[in-house]
Parts: structure tokens; C-alpha cells; sequence
């Protein structure tokens, strides 16, 4: 047995099903141990996809991503991946191949300090020196990954440690980490004070955010607003934490949001921010939400607490711990006359249009796709309008809602689909698109057309890069700069050559039919549907 | 210490690359460091860093709970002024031609400085004393020409017995 049979070894220990990754000499000697192994290989077509990929596959499993890639320009390559996860707080082990420990620091061919590179947004970082080492650190990366609030941990292994002999392996029982203990339960004291101002309130919210889906704590809030008749509302990453017609969800908020959402966030008197950073995007100006509110900010990260808005009742702990402790606790509440001044606010969704010689409208669109969609269906948004149309848009049922909020990495929905779908191939995934972040990873239609992952690709085309283009509309006065995606790819023959079937939405008069047959495609299917590049979100 | 400025003791285990964690988190955060001084403790697991930082207490909050959530952090705390001792050394190189050596050897002494190498043109001292002391002797110094200064940035410990915090794993 060598490090990279002990490095197999652990990663089956943990139960991964997947790799995805790019080999390279400096990462071979794992790629050998590998093989037989049981552990399934994905080859994604470039490093970055890999981390998106397992990234996908860790929101959809609950388990650890694992991304596997080689020293220099392959490690260097996976930096936007990981710091994708890091910004949504994904568990990932990306273990990076190294030159020789021997020749580390001396500039040789295919060295990057990778380690260094991502030092400020992995979660931690390992380089092992020593093969003895690999059973503790492997078993102390997937822990560190998965416990508290969760991200990528990178572990960079050089070559000549792959290959280092190893008398025996051992997989520890236990972490023994004396500087990593996360908080799990949250403090008696602290839940005890926001039952007493959830009885002195009349207008309480509930503000979910991504740490609802990472803690899988969705089924224990919901049982809580349902009690109670709070009503929520969520920030983009909390979308699907009720789905989207429940009666108590009032929208997403922030400057995106839903005026009816944002209207509930002033005019509450108890604000519970569950699993949400209190970030720029949901909450532009946190002085608000604290002025004349009970803020209890709920979060496992404890520095998240205070960071954007100072609480009134900070909760450190892990959500779904937490709402357990609430829902054991007996109260007499009902805030069912503050639902109904809220649904005074509520607008009507726009019908489809098919006016303007059968122009698509993209919001329209998009809540057509939802409900034509599984109702259990995952749902990828990309980034850019589409993101925005998507967080509007579509109707959440009993589904999840995939994108890259935190860092907002374009082509991360194709990717980020594949690897929901290993996560439950019987579930239907679909992936939205703008035609420029699909041009930024559409190479990974290889990848699904080579493993046989079915996912459905939609891609909408307005030959811009349209949020920027709006930008520049709203804040440049038109002063259009580096925005048009000229000489546009046939996407009819792209689909061709990787052997995809192709259909098209030009027509909104169309929209039901073609989705239908889109959606009945048994493996992946790319649809592409004009948009108008002047349309604004 | 200076209004605004405070001084936090951090345990951190010995991984490879600890120190960088910690300073590439204050300078990536816009976190001050006035002075930061590493050593390894009585037990050779742990590093001792002693951080001078400024701001406002927001800011100080953030600095405690950002650090302490370092996976390598075993423990930050403030070193509050008044249950503390803070000390720092400092290597004065200064001119002095022989008619004024003896003025400069009677200023050391006035501060418990001693006289650590001596040439022809030049005296080096040793000061050590808490930053305050060490900047006043400076000042005294004035009117001769520094030719090096050598500091070591604050190193600091809790008065008596109470904040002692044992390892025992």
C-alpha cells in the first residue's frame, strides 16, 4: 500500500460515490489506485466544472463533494469552483496532486502553491508531508467539511508522497480536532428569550436563508411557521424552504426581491434570520432591519452573528437542532391577522403573454417551465438575468433551487446540474441558462453525453450578456461596452455534434408544447429560447 | 495601549503555515496590526501570538469570533490592560563618539536600559519595558542620531492565576 491506496481507501471509508476530477502526472499515482476501487470517476472537461460539479452533487446528497485534480494549471483551474462553494458554504474535499515534496518551492514544471492560492476562502487547507499522515487528515478534511458551517477543505498531496510506501492503514473511529468543536445545540438560555418575544410580538418573520437547506432543517421550520402562522420570507439561497404558492411564503427579499417580501421585512416587529448572512444583496441597509425590531439572528457560524447587523438574540447552533428545541415548546400563538394584512400586498403573478408577434416573455417563461416541470424537480440557475427571472419566477413545489448566490459564478448551472443528478439520478434536473455563462461551460456536454447523465438545458438566447447590458442601460445610459456576444454558435449544430436533441422556442404561443416535448426527453435535451436583449429584470 | 487599540492573546496549534492563517486573515479583513509577536509555549504543541490591533469595538467583536473560528485557533481572548502585563524589547544603535557616550550611558540608565555592544562611533541598548517606556526613551534620545532600531512588538501575559488556561489533551 502506497499514500494514494490510502487516500482510496479513506475516500471509501467516507462513502464517496464520486470523483470528479482531470488527472495529471503529479495526481497519476492516486488515478492508478483508483481504478477497481468501486468508486465511480467522472472527467469533466475542464478543472473548474469539477468542483461546481461536486458542489451539485453535495446540495442534492448531503454528503461531501469530492473533486480530484492535478498540481499547476489543473489546481489553479478548480480556485473559482472552490471559491464557489465557499461563498455558499458547500462541503467539499478537493484533493490537489503536488510536484515532489523534494522539489516543492523550487518553481519546477507545474508548480503553483495552491494552498496559498485559496488560503483565503477554503474552509482549511492540508499539505501532506508524510503518506503516515493520510488516514488522519482525510478523516479530519471530510469532518471539517461537513460539520458546522460546512465548505471546501483542500488537500494537496505531492506526488512522491502518492507513492510513499505505507506499513498499515488505519481509518481513525474519531476526529480528535482540541481547536474545532462547532457549536450543534443552540443555548437553552438563548431559546428560552425568543419564545418569551415571540409571545410580546404581533408581527413576526421568518427570513430563511441558504444554512436551511445545509442544515436540512426545511421540514423543521416549516412545521414551526406552520404552527404559528409566521409568515416567511427567504433570500435567494433560502428559496424552497416553503414552496412558493404556501400560503405563509411572502417571497424572496432584497433588491431583487418581491415588493411584498421586502414590505414584510419593514413592517415586521420580529425579525428571525435563520441560516442567512444579513448580506448586501437581501438586506441592503441592515441599520433597518434592527431599528425598531426584535432581531434573533440563528446561525452555526458565529462570526456571521453581529458581522452585517448586531442581534438582539443571537442563536449559535445548528437550525435544524434548534427549531426542534422551538417546536418542543407549547405556546398559544396565532398571527394569522398579520398574514392577512401581508396578503393585502401580494400581486398577481403576470399572465404569459403572447402579444408582439408571439414574444416570449422570460418571466413568463420561466413559471411556465417550473410548472411544467416534476414536481420534486431541482432546479439550477445560472447567473445573471436568467438567476434573476429564475428567483422570481419559478414555482417551487416540493423542489430544490440550485445557483451560485454567494460569488455568482457564471456557467455554473450545467456542471452544478450534472452532479445533482448523480446525487438522485430518479430526479428530474433542469438547468437554466443566459447565452453567455452556457458558453463558459458548455463544454461539459461531453461529459453528460459520456457518463449518460440526463439533464435539461435551457438556454436563453439574446445574443448579450444581458445584466451587464441592463447595467449599462440603467447606470451608462446606454453606453453599451464589450456586452455583445457576436458570432453566436449554432446552438442547433452544438447539440448535433454531441449527439443532444436540440428544440427551440421562438413563438410564446409554442411554449406549453415545447416543453412538454422537451421535457419528455429521456436524456439531455438543450432548448434554446429567444429573448428580446432589451428585456429588463 | 492607545485609545482604540487592544491586545489579544492567541493560542494556536504548530500546523505548518499558522502564522500566514492568521495575518493573511487580518490583512484580507482590513484588520490593523500594530504589532504581532509568535512563540512557542511551555508546551511545544502551541504557539503564543500576541496581536496589537485597533478599531472599534465592532470591529474588535469581528477580530475575536473570525480568529477564533480558524480551524488551528484553540483560543483568543483580550489581554485587558488592567489585569495584564505587556512588555516589549527594543535594540537602540545610536552615534556616540566617545565625549558623548557617557551622556547616553547615564539615559539608558535612567530607563534600566543596558549597554549591549559598544565601538568607536556607536552604542547599542537594550530597552525593554511596555511600548509607552520604550517610546519615551526614544524621544529622549532625540537629540543623537539612531542609526538602527530593532523592536519587538508587544508580547503580553495575564496578570496571576485566574485566565490560565490548561490543555491537558
Amino acid at each position: 500500500m502506497n499514500g494514494a491506496d490510502a487516500i482510496v481507501r479513506s475516500l471509501q471509508k467516507e462513502g464517496v460515490e464520486y470523483v470528479f476530477g482531470y488527472p495529471g502526472v503529479a495526481i497519476c499515482p492516486f488515478y492508478n489506485s483508483i481504478l477497481g476501487s468501486g468508486i465511480r470517476t467522472v472527467l469533466v472537461r475542464q478543472e473548474q466544472n469539477a468542483a461546481h460539479e461536486a458542489g451539485g452533487y453535495a446540495r442534492i446528497s448531503g454528503k461531501v463533494g469530492v473533486a480530484v485534480v492535478t498540481s499547476g494549471p489543473g489546481a489553479t483551474n478548480l480556485i473559482t469552483g472552490i471559491a464557489t462553494a465557499f461563498a455558499d458554504s458547500i462541503p467539499l474535499v478537493c484533493i490537489t496532486g503536488q510536484v515532489d515534496s523534494t522539489l516543492m518551492g523550487s518553481d519546477v514544471f507545474q508548480e503553483a502553491d495552491i494552498s496559498g492560492a485559496c488560503e483565503s476562502f477554503v474552509k482549511y487547507s492540508y499539505i501532506v508531508r508524510d503518506a503516515a499522515d493520510i488516514p488522519r487528515i482525510m478523516k479530519e478534511a471530510f469532518h471539517i467539511a461537513s460539520t458546522g458551517r460546512k465548505g471546501p477543505v483542500l488537500i494537496d498531496v505531492p506526488q512522491d508522497i502518492q507513492m510513499q510506501p505505507l506499513s498499515r492503514f488505519e481509518y481513525p473511529e474519531d476526529v480528535s480536532l482540541r481547536t474545532y468543536k462547532p457549536t450543534v445545540e443552540g443555548h437553552a438560555v438563548q431559546i428560552r428569550k425568543v419564545m418569551q418575544e415571540l409571545q410580546k410580538a404581533s408581527r413576526p418573520l421568518v427570513c430563511a436563508g441558504g444554512g436551511v437547506h445545509l442544515s436540512g432543517a426545511a421540514p423543521e421550520v416549516r412545521w414551526f411557521v406552520e404552527r404559528y402562522h409566521i409568515p416567511v420570507v427567504t433570500t435567494m439561497m433560502g428559496l424552497g424552504t416553503l414552496p412558493t404558492e404556501h400560503p405563509l411564503f411572502y417571497g424572496m427579499v432584497g433588491n431583487n426581491g418581491s415588493p411584498c417580501g421586502n414590505r414584510a421585512m419593514m413592517e415586521s416587529d420580529m425579525v428571525l434570520m435563520v441560516g442567512a448572512r444579513v448580506a448586501d444583496r437581501s438586506i441592503r441597509q441592515p441599520e433597518l432591519v434592527m431599528g425598531d425590531k426584535v432581531l434573533v439572528h440563528i446561525d452555526v457560524d458565529p462570526a456571521e452573528i453581529g458581522k452585517n447587523a448586531g442581534p438582539t438574540i443571537p442563536l449559535v447552533g445548528d437550525i435544524g437542532s434548534i427549531f426542534r428545541e422551538f417546536n418542543r415548546k407549547e405556546l398559544e400563538l396565532d398571527f394569522s391577522e398579520w398574514t392577512g394584512v401581508l396578503n393585502g400586498y401580494r400581486t398577481e403573478v403576470p399572465a404569459p403573454e403572447a402579444s408582439e408577434g408571439g414574444r416570449v416573455d422570460p418571466g413568463a417563461f420561466i413559471r411556465t417551465l417550473s410548472l411544467a416541470m416534476e414536481p420534486d424537480a431541482v432546479y439550477v440557475a445560472d447567473v445573471g438575468q436568467n438567476q434573476l427571472w429564475s428567483c422570481k419566477n419559478a414555482v417551487m413545489r416540493e423542489g430544490r433551487f440550485l445557483t451560485s448566490g454567494g460569488m455568482g459564478t457564471m456557467g455554473y448551472a450545467v456542471p452544478a446540474a450534472l452532479g445533482a443528478r448523480l446525487a438522485d439520478p430518479g430526479r428530474q434536473v433542469v438547468a437554466v441558462c443566459g447565452d453567455g455563462g452556457f458558453q463558459m461551460t458548455m463544454m461539459e456536454l461531453a461529459t453528460l453525453q459520456q457518463y449518460q447523465i440526463a439533464v435539461k438545458i435551457v438556454v436563453l438566447r439574446n445574443n448579450t450578456l444581458g445584466l451587464v447590458r441592463q447595467y449599462q442601460h440603467f447606470s451608462y445610459k446606454d453606453r453599451f461596452s464589450v456586452v455583445d456576444l457576436g458570432a453566436y454558435p449554432d446552438l442547433e449544430r452544438l447539440a448535433s455534434a454531441y449527439d443532444i436533441p436540440y428544440l427551440h422556442l421562438t413563438d410564446a404561443g409554442e411554449t406549453e408544447r415545447i416543453l412538454k416535448a422537451f421535457l419528455a426527453e429521456p436524456g439531455t435535451a438543450l432548448l434554446e429560447v429567444r429573448i428580446d436583449p432589451d428585456e429588463t429584470v | 495601549m492607545k485609545e482604540n487599540e487592544k491586545v489579544f492573546q492567541i493560542l494556536v496549534d504548530n500546523t505548518s503555515g499558522v502564522l500566514s492563517r492568521i495575518a493573511g486573515l487580518f490583512s484580507r479583513r482590513g484588520y490593523n496590526i500594530e504589532s504581532i509577536t509568535a512563540g512557542v509555549t511551555a508546551d511545544p504543541r502551541i504557539t503564543r501570538i500576541t496581536v496589537v490591533t485597533s478599531g472599534d469595538s465592532d470591529i474588535m467583536e469581528q477580530i475575536e469570533k473570525q480568529v477564533g473560528k480558524l480551524v488551528d485557533v484553540r483560543d483568543i481572548h483580550e489581554l485587558k490592560p488592567e489585569e495584564s502585563v505587556y512588555r516589549e524589547l527594543a535594540m537602540i544603535k545610536v552615534r556616540a563618539t566617545p565625549d558623548q557616550r557617557e551622556n547616553v550611558i547615564a539615559l539608558a540608565n535612567i530607563f534600566r536600559g543596558s549597554i549591549i555592544d559598544v565601538s568607536h562611533e556607536s552604542l547599542m541598548i537594550e530597552v525593554t519595558g511596555n511600548s509607552g517606556k520604550i517610546d519615551a526613551f526614544l524621544k529622549l534620545l532625540s537629540g543623537y542620531e539612531i542609526l538602527e532600531l530593532a523592536r519587538t512588538g508587544v508580547a503580553g501575559l495575564g496578570r496571576g492565576t485566574k485566565n490560565v488556561i490548561f490543555f491537558d489533551d
